[in-house]
């Protein structure tokens, strides 16, 4: 039974050996150099005193790259839902040829366990294998993107990490799992493809930021920590920075003496911030502009205003990774259950 | 002697329609058992509960003293070449004798390289390549060479020339033969039936219409032609299958064992073709849309 499984996933294996084979070739080329125009990069500028700018411009210039590869390590789990799940037994039942292999003297339950472990684990080593490369590739940008782009907000949480591996194998289960509801190779690639995808939108949306209770901080709005203004006729949008430089901003509420919600600041506090009200129905302030911020911020706090800030801080990024995987993993095993229960009733 | 396939009230339903429905039988080892019907009749139903691919909704069923594709021993024990003989067109001829040599543990290697040699089927070639008849025996080698004691095929003739098809059939009686193999086929054709079956299955419309030794059917029906009568008046022992009446005469196909002495009637004897016919036209097909075959048996 393994002869045959490998015999049938030869070809897409060898496919995705190859191609993961030259990504990672790509990667050991400009790897190393990526890294050694860092410390050398960051070396001149110790000396110097001042590396932001310098960080800032290293940043700039590869993040196309960066981005790109990051979302390889996003689309890969739905490559392998699509290429390796949805056919793996839908493809059998196209072809007939599913009455041969369950009438040798191998049970279907078994055909079906050697083809979901094989291939599975197949999935999920491709998936930790090529983050780890992009990992390792991108771990100087990782390093200084800090600021820009903390690792544990989406789209960088998903490619980082163990998380991959178990997207790989719900992609492939999920896969195999609609593959024997519909019996139609291409169908199922599309519905898998469909239900993937927004399985991914919706669990950074919803999902992620309620699997540890996140953390809620008020503060003071200071010249420090603003993030910026929002300027909605003549009253006033405010938004602030998270405690946590490397935490994901859930959400960003202002709230009066009272200790209530309110949507805006009163034009009063718009007078003080912004001293020239554009013609603009809209614009946004940026905290470079000069001159406003100290009778602003005074005007907020006397007024008693603050920021409510919830958040998942930084460190939480391992523990969200493994409880996001375990979730993964988990829907993968009940999706492998659907499959056992079903194919016994296929004919 | 175990039964080779045992079946009581066995019935199967698909949503609405009844694909087979009260279907009893009790077939011995050792036979050559025709199945035959009309497409759509139910005898792929039939077969695919037999082999364990298709769970029944009624009634048991037994093979060879097991419960279809209960484990892998019940798996051994019976061979199937499925309905248009599938295999994996990617995989060589000899990647195909490698899976069953893989798969089963009873593999008959030597019996399965000979049959390949002497189809003069290349082993490098890709089953996707063979033409119909040659993927059919390369479906045929791998039901034989598994060793099993029932080995089931649904068809296996019906996408086959004559030249492939007289081939496939000669090559199943010689393995028959040479392995004391158990075979149930199913086909529409009966002339592909006579020739190498002993027992015979006519199934339509759902439901088993005949069935036994093809000797013993053809020994026990009887065509009598007379004068017009009413059928009350037959003795109880003759079972009639088809009536057909005009205004002064009576043709009857009758099942009896006993002779038949009525002088009134003109007794001649049924081909298997006619006895086949004469089921399948008689009660239970009005409510159905008839296949292309009209009832010819009752209207000689």
């Amino acid at each position: 039974m393994i002869w045959l499984t490998w015999r049938q996933f030869r070809a897409q294996a060898l496919v995705a050996v190859g191609a993961l084979a030259a990504f990672a070739a790509a990667l050991a080329v400009t790897g190393p150099r990526l890294a050694h125009s860092y410390s050398t990069g960051l070396a001149g500028c110790t000396t110097l005193g001042d590396c932001s700018r310098f960080t800032q411009r290293f940043f700039a210039d590869h993040q196309p790259l960066f981005l790109a590869l990051s979302s390889v390590v996003l689309f890969l789990p739905a490559l392998i839902g699509l290429f390796w799940g949805a056919p793996l037994v839908s493809r059998e039942l196209e072809a007939g040829t599913h009455r041969l292999a369950w009438t040798q003297t191998v049970t279907r339950t078994r055909w079906l366990a050697v083809k979901l472990t094989l291939v599975g684990l197949a999935a999920m080593a491709l998936a930790g294998l090529t983050t780890l490369a992009v990992s390792w590739w991108a771990s100087p940008l990782d390093r200084i993107s800090g600021g820009r782009i903390p690792r544990l907000t989406p789209p960088l949480f998903e490619t980082r990490g163990i998380v991959p591996i178990g997207y790989a194998a719900f992609a492939f289960a999920l896969g195999v799992t609609v593959g024997i509801l519909l019996r139609r190779t291409v169908a199922a690639m599309a519905v898998a493809l469909v239900a993937f995808i927004a399985v991914q939108i919706a669990v950074p949306l919803w999902v992620r930021e309620h699997l540890m209770p996140p953390t809620h901080a008020i503060t003071a709005v200071t010249a420090d920590n603003i993030d910026g203004f929002e300027l909605h006729q003549d009253s006033l949008v405010v938004s602030v920075d998270a405690p946590d430089p490397q935490g994901w901003l859930l959400s960003n509420r202002t709230i009066d003496a009272a200790g209530n919600v309110v949507a805006s600041l009163p034009a009063e506090v718009a007078a003080a911030c912004v001293p020239s009200p554009p013609t603009a129905q809209e614009i946004t302030e940026r905290k470079e502009a000069p001159g406003v911020k100290q009778q602003c911020f005074a005007a907020i706090s006397r007024l008693g205003y603050r920021q409510d800030v919830v958040y998942q801080p930084g460190s939480r990024f391992w523990p969200l990774q493994w409880i996001e995987t375990g979730l993964f993993g988990a829907v993968a095993l009940a999706l492998t259950a659907v499959c056992f229960r079903r194919i016994r009733r296929v004919s | 002697m175990t039964a080779v396939l045992r079946t009581h009230e066995l019935g199967k339903r698909y949503r609405q329609r009844w694909a087979l429905t009260d279907c009893t039988l009790d077939i011995p080892a050792g036979r050559v058992v025709g199945l035959v019907g009309r497409n759509g009749a139910g005898k792929t139903t039939l077969l695919n509960m037999a082999v364990g691919q298709l769970e029944p909704t009624t009634g048991t069923i037994e093979v060879l003293g097991g419960r279809p594709a209960s484990g892998a021993a019940q798996l051994a024990k019976v061979g199937y070449v499925a309905q248009d003989t599938p295999t994996y067109s990617g995989l060589s001829v000899a990647e195909h004798l490698r899976l069953g040599a893989r798969l089963n543990p009873a593999w008959d290697d030597t019996l399965a390289q000979d049959r390949v040699g002497r189809l003069g089927l290349d082993p490098t070639q890709r089953a996707g390549k063979l033409s119909g008849g040659q993927r059919a025996q390369l479906a045929l080698t791998l039901g034989i060479a598994k060793r099993p004691q029932l080995l089931v095929l649904d068809e296996p003739v019906a996408a086959l020339d004559p030249i492939a098809r007289r081939e496939f059939l000669q090559a199943l009686m010689e393995a028959a033969a040479e392995q004391e193999l158990s075979v149930l086929l199913s086909s529409h054709l009966v002339a592909d039936l006579e020739r190498v079956c002993d027992y015979l299955i006519v199934i339509d419309a759902a439901r088993v219409r005949v069935a036994g030794e093809i000797e013993d059917l053809l020994a026990s029906h009887h065509r009598l032609t007379g004068p017009r009568r009413d059928l009350d008046t037959l003795p109880a022992d003759q079972h009639v299958v088809t009536a057909s009446h005009t205004d002064r005469q009576t043709t009857l196909v009758i099942r009896t064992n006993s002779t038949i002495h009525d002088p009134a009637w003109t007794v001649s004897e049924l081909d298997l073709e006619d006895l086949v016919l004469a089921y399948m036209s008689s009660q239970g097909t009005t409510d159905r849309n008839h296949s292309p075959r009209p009832s010819l048996a009752v209207q000689r």
